[in-house]
């Protein structure tokens, strides 16, 4: 989806402040979040690409106002209403009453956890279909927009660029974000000139990205 | 806030207590499963572990060799695994070649040698400018290099991670493995920084 994350290219951020001094979790709350965002994907009966789908889905504002932790628990919420394992409301909720407010619990939740077929742990996959693309060949990345997941972002959509290299086959982020299958395919790193991306006028420089095989074409 | 009143939207901090609240009375977390996780990221897993990565491809060439051409392997070896660690590749940076590593679209980091993600690499202005103008962006953050190095950036996009093998500082010859992964840091295995035996 064309959201608020897709963020490579994008003006007007300004500049990167390095603290050499940053803790791992500058307050004790984040690394609960993270904590419980990790466990989230277990819990909720998803996985990593509904996960990085859930911060997606956040409202842009909610994306960048909450902070990296925030998106963590906010996502760790959705994923938990999306699968029954928490009631819609209920966080909202049980804050409230930690802050001493009088508010009622929403009803329980009907457990409705996603059913699709997993080909084991982690995301990498062994697959029987010979590779479509070589090393070396030049490749067109997809114009479609998809309006779901996926890891193609916009600013190498419709880009030309040529194939460094084979990775280990995986499973497409776009199918399990929603629980569709796995769609396991085969990866390739393409490299891109600055030039291509960004223009004639471009700082020089070259761009690698891992690309899933359905994400591109031959250029004949 | 005790009068029973409606308040603002609850604080992140308080929704995050409400979210353990909630899942510790469910039974589905407990506080000893989250603070073993928060205490493997705080002090076990983080850039040391890629630093002595690092020092030992430095000192010893067969290692360099197995790690170039088979990162993952070598790594997993020297005891580093786990989540975003499933497949990691090493690029090496010269004078002639500087490597840096980006996730445009979230935060994708090899967690296993790197541990997580600082805010500078989670920060839009990285994600949005290191792919458009890599040499200007450096540059403001204190690495400037020489016009005649080339850049290449990585885009984090799938399940690979790309972990960068900084150049070793000229000087350091005598120096222990021990010794040059104290100098090493997470800055220059990400292609932000490099090294500086003076540091």
């Amino acid at each position: 989806m064309d959201g608020i994350h897709d963020m490579g290219g994008k003006q007007g951020w300004g500049t990167v402040e390095i603290d050499p001094e940053e803790p791992v979790f500058r307050e004790p709350w984040q690394g609960r979040a993270f904590a419980m965002g990790a466990m989230s994907m277990g819990l909720s009966g998803t996985n990593l690409d509904a996960f990085r789908h859930g911060l997606e889905r956040l409202h842009p504002l909610e994306y960048l106002n909450d902070g990296y932790y925030g998106r963590w628990l906010k996502t760790a919420e959705l994923l938990l209403v999306d699968s029954g394992v928490i009631a819609e409301g209920a966080v909202d909720a049980k804050a409230r009453q930690l802050a001493g407010e009088t508010v009622p619990d929403p009803e329980p939740p009907v457990l409705n956890k996603p059913e699709y077929e997993r080909g084991g742990g982690g995301s990498l996959r062994e697959i029987d279909t010979p590779p479509a693309f070589e090393v070396g060949q030049t490749v067109r990345a997809s114009s479609n927009l998809a309006t779901g997941h996926t890891r193609l972002p916009a600013y190498v959509r419709g880009r030309t660029g040529s194939i460094v290299a084979l990775r280990p086959a995986a499973v497409l982020p776009d199918a399990t974000a929603h629980f569709t299958g796995e769609d396991a395919q085969h990866v390739y790193t393409v490299e891109f000139t600055s030039e291509e991306l960004w223009g004639e006028d471009a700082e020089a420089s070259t761009l690698r990205i891992d690309l899933f095989e359905s994400y591109m074409e031959v250029v004949s | 806030m005790s009068d029973g009143t409606k308040t603002d939207v609850p604080s992140i901090e308080l929704r995050t207590e409400a979210l353990e609240a909630i899942l510790t009375d469910a039974g589905l977390v407990n506080a000893d499963g989250l603070n073993g996780l928060i205490n493997r990221f705080v002090n076990d897993v983080g850039p040391m572990n890629g630093a002595s990565v690092v020092a030992r491809a430095w000192t010893d060439p067969a290692f360099k060799e197995q790690l170039m051409a088979d990162g993952t392997g070598a790594i997993n070896e020297m005891g580093f695994s786990g989540p975003q660690g499933e497949h990691i590749v090493v690029v090496e940076n010269s004078d002639e070649l500087h490597n840096v590593v980006v996730c445009t679209l979230c935060s994708c980091y090899p967690w296993p040698i790197l541990g997580l993600p600082p805010e500078w690499y989670k920060d839009p202005a990285y994600r949005s400018r290191i792919v458009r103008e890599p040499r200007t962006l450096l540059k403001e953050m204190g690495l400037d290099l020489a016009e005649s190095t080339d850049i290449r950036v990585w885009d984090s996009s799938a399940e690979n991670r790309y972990f960068v093998l900084p150049q070793r500082p000229a000087g350091t010859e005598d120096m222990s493995a021990e010794e040059l992964a104290a100098m090493v840091t997470r800055d220059a295995m990400v292609g932000v920084a490099v090294v500086d035996a003076a540091s």
